[in-house]
């Protein structure tokens, strides 16, 4: 779509030192979306919202996404030695991407009635520097939402003004939507306990035996 | 006046309430369980195991390939393979579950199971009314409890039954042509074989 | 300190200081701001059993008197995590827990996840299968305002009366929904490219003979409240929202056509086949609760007239596209976002999808947690009573707000 690539052009015209990436999309959906670096994101949304072209008034749904860390396969051009003759050799190199976090921005508009324009922002990993700007100053809808990703996620978004938890009570401690969550085995009956269930039903009899 | 638009409102309450007595249409309520309202055909509640002919256990069209077991969302349904085998509607031997169990309390009535089973094994029961005082195994029905008649399907599904019905028993006729087929050629086969002994072909070098 | 003269420990109404998470900042966490009355101010939960909060829902209003100074609310009594569920399921085994999300609504709910998994894997579904979506959803935004409009008034103190009357007439719709798909609620109905099972013998005559009784349901209707000096007093100028607010806050749906903005879905998006239908978006002047009341009658009666046409122009024909398989669907790496007018508001359906059977993410934008946002907003300096009718406007469930 045409839209996203003025998009990109127009925001880094308008906003110094700001990179935008456009992140592919396969499927038959079509939907590219903006990656935005954390730095400039209050500036690019509120760009968005007042541009007199764009008019992003509504930012529909914010989204968390957990990547964490993964092996990526790519297939490379490599100049081997292949019986005396060097020739072009296709490998597979395997790399190490970073897991990090993700906050997903879907916006519209409702003056103009157009859209979807996605913008994503990315943390930098999952531990310690989970921090991201809030866009909640420029839309008010992001803040049950942010504070859902927030609860669930884990990032932390500075300038919220209101940052705790939202659907699970406030003492809790872990993120339960990442993928690496294990949540806990307390069941109180089972009939036909089979495969993981059973697994961690064993696990949690061993336990409570033993002191 | 004010207060007049209270009286209109009241002056619908009374119509509502003294046609109650006689108007059909005002009389929503039914008493129930003296009175049930009769389900509709379509109606679906909790699953059930239909099995042809008398003996339940014989007649089972299920023949535990697992398939509703993996696609069952709330994982309700635990299947365990038998290692005897018996004979299916059609005369040939399948495989059955030694233990066929659904668990009723965890179970939410989607018919994903119904509508993946390539056997027409299992088909949703209009029946609600199944509470159990037993908290722990009481609303777990296992195979014996679950097999249920072709004729009780037929009752309560008579459109979807009578389409089950009239497809099997297509199948199973196509089938029997098809065995009549195969061995009506391999009668001719052999006649041939022993009219010309001499037009055997050569053995191979 | 002397032990002469003990001071009485005056407790400060600031007891709701929540500390900070770890790493967020400088930001200021006292959620009570300072009174400026001599009085004390009274601290109420409007706890989560509450006959009028619409299911499990709390909220924590501080008061001055009978005014409200504060009000925060409280939810994720119901929070079942849906969507990690669906992150271990099929994505047709996450189509009968879609139902339970707003659990008045299940036809739309599931018209929503199917279309944002065909945009994702690249299905159309045939007419049939179209109109049949379009009749069974503008039946179930006549059962959801029906619902509405029963519960508001019993909010209001009706004790019952035109709740059983707007029940009445829900039951009639929840009969078609049985016939046509199984079961009155949990329909687990729409199918990715199509729908689940065709109409059986008889269905399009009742469905017509329903919708031929219903104008005369709002004509009573309308004669026993519309002129009633209760309801106008207690509705009219209550619970205001300007249109600047509601489009920041992102709020949609009825609330956001009552205070005066044109921005309906089935219009902008033209999903379905809504643009042969003729139809109109009734819009509000104040934004208060008596035009979103008002609005959601209006509206069943356009849907009314859909439904007339959709009925009598459904074709015949597949009710499934040939391309879509029921197991072992996979579609290709990628994402989509979806959405439809729900009765409710717009619900929106965002999947990432890696190529396995179960999708990466799953995320459901749910429109009743959103139009939460400005509860607070509405609610300023008026009064409890006030703010149970404002809660009950705004038509939450709490299946759809906590997931």
């Amino acid at each position: 779509m045409d839209l996203v690539e003025q998009v990109k052009s127009r925001v880094e015209a308008a906003i110094a030192g700001s990179r935008l990436e456009i992140v592919p999309n396969d499927s038959p959906s079509g939907q590219r979306s903006l990656l935005v670096d954390a730095e400039h994101g209050v500036a690019v949304a509120k760009f968005l919202r007042y541009d007199m072209e764009l008019r992003l008034d509504y930012c529909s749904n914010v989204t968390g996404v957990d990547w964490p860390e993964a092996e990526v396969s790519q297939k490379v051009k490599v100049k081997k030695v292949v019986e005396g003759v060097e020739k072009e050799v296709e490998e597979i190199k395997k790399t190490k991407r970073p897991g990090f976090l993700e906050a997903v921005y879907h916006l519209y508009s409702m003056e103009k009635k157009h859209g979807p324009v996605i913008i994503r922002m990315r943390t930098e990993d999952r531990a310690e520097r989970n921090h991201l700007p809030s866009l909640m100053p420029v839309w008010r809808s992001a803040e049950f939402q942010e504070r859902e990703i927030y609860d669930l996620y884990g990032i932390v978004f500075e300038g919220h003004g209101d940052l705790r938890r939202i659907l699970m009570w406030d003492e809790f401690k872990d993120h339960p939507m990442r993928k690496d969550y294990r949540e806990p085995d307390d069941y109180e009956y089972e009939p036909t306990p089979h495969d993981e269930v059973l697994e961690k039903a064993k696990q949690h009899a061993s336990q409570e035996a033993a002191p | 006046m004010l207060g007049e638009g209270i009286i209109k409102g009241m002056a619908e309450t009374a119509r509502n309430f003294v046609g109650s007595y006689h108007d059909p249409e005002r009389m929503t309520t039914v008493q129930y369980p003296e009175d049930k309202i009769a389900a509709k055909e379509n109606a679906r509640n909790f699953p059930f195991l239909v099995f042809d002919g008398d003996d339940a256990m014989k007649g089972l069209r299920c023949v535990a390939c697992q398939i509703c077991e993996k696609e069952c969302p709330p994982k309700c349904i635990y299947i365990i393979k038998d290692t005897v085998k018996k004979p299916d509607y059609m005369g040939k031997m399948q495989v059955q579950a030694k233990r066929f169990d659904i668990d009723i309390s965890v179970c939410m009535s989607c018919q994903i199971c119904v509508e993946v089973c390539p056997f027409e094994a299992i088909k949703m029961d209009t029946e609600f009314e199944l509470s159990s005082t037993d908290r722990f195994g009481g609303l777990l029905l296992d195979k014996h409890q679950l097999a249920k008649s072709n004729e009780y399907y037929q009752k309560i599904h008579p459109t979807e039954a009578t389409e089950v019905d009239t497809r099997l028993a297509e199948e199973k006729a196509k089938a029997e042509a098809k065995a009549k087929a195969d061995a009506e050629a391999k009668a001719k086969v052999a006649a041939a074989k022993l009219a010309s002994p001499s037009q055997s072909p050569p053995p191979k070098a | 300190m002397s032990d002469a003269i003990i001071e009485p420990e005056v407790k400060e109404p600031e007891t709701q200081v929540v500390s900070p998470p770890e790493g967020a900042g400088e930001v200021n966490y006292t959620i009570l701001p300072k009174p400026d009355s001599s009085g004390e101010l009274l601290e109420v939960a409007m706890g989560p059993q509450h006959p009028s909060t619409h299911g499990v829902f709390r909220m924590d209003v501080v008061l001055d008197g009978e005014r409200i100074v504060k009000l925060k609310p409280v939810f994720g009594y119901l929070h079942r995590n849906h969507e990690k569920i669906a992150e271990n399921t099929t994505y047709l085994g996450s189509m009968p827990y879609t139902d339970r999300l707003d659990y008045l609504c299940s036809m739309t709910n599931n018209w929503g996840y199917a279309l944002s998994v065909e945009k994702l894997a690249g299905l159309q579904p045939p007419e049939r299968a179209e109109y049949l979506r379009i009749i069974t959803a503008e039946l179930t935004r006549l059962v959801n305002h029906t619902c509405l409009v029963g519960f508001l008034l019993q909010d209001m103190g009706a004790l019952g009366t035109p709740l059983m009357y707007a029940f009445r007439q829900r039951e009639l719709i929840l009969d078609l929904f049985e016939s046509l798909s199984g079961s009155r609620m949990m329909c687990n109905y729409m199918r990715f490219g199509g729908c689940r099972v065709d109409l059986p013998a008889g269905w399009l005559e009742q469905a017509k003979k329903v919708t031929n009784d219903f104008p005369r349901f709002f004509d009573e209707f309308e004669k026993l409240l519309s002129e009633n000096e209760i309801l106008v007093a207690r509705t009219q100028g209550v619970g205001v929202l300007t249109a600047d607010l509601a489009i920041n806050a992102g709020i949609t749906g009825p609330m956001l056509r009552a205070s005066g903005v044109n921005y309906d879905i089935r219009k902008v998006d033209k999903y379905g086949i809504y643009e042969r239908f003729n139809f109109r978006v009734p819009l509000g002047d104040h934004g208060d609760v008596f035009d979103r009341y008002m609005i959601r009658v209006l509206e069943m009666r356009e849907s009314l007239k859909i439904l007339g046409d959709a009925l009598r122009d459904i074709p015949a024909g597949p009710i499934m596209d040939p391309k879509a398989k029921i197991r072992g669907f996979r579609p290709k790496a990628g994402e989509a976002y979806g959405r439809i007018e729900g009765p409710k508001g717009e619900l929106g359906f965002y999947l990432i999808s890696d190529g396995s059977p179960n999708p990466y993410r799953y995320r459901v934008r749910p429109p009743s947690l959103i139009n939460l946002t400005l509860l607070e907003d509405m609610c300023l300096g008026l009064t409890v009573a006030d703010a149970v009718i404002i809660l009950g406007s705004v038509d939450i469930v709490l299946g759809e707000v906590d997931r």
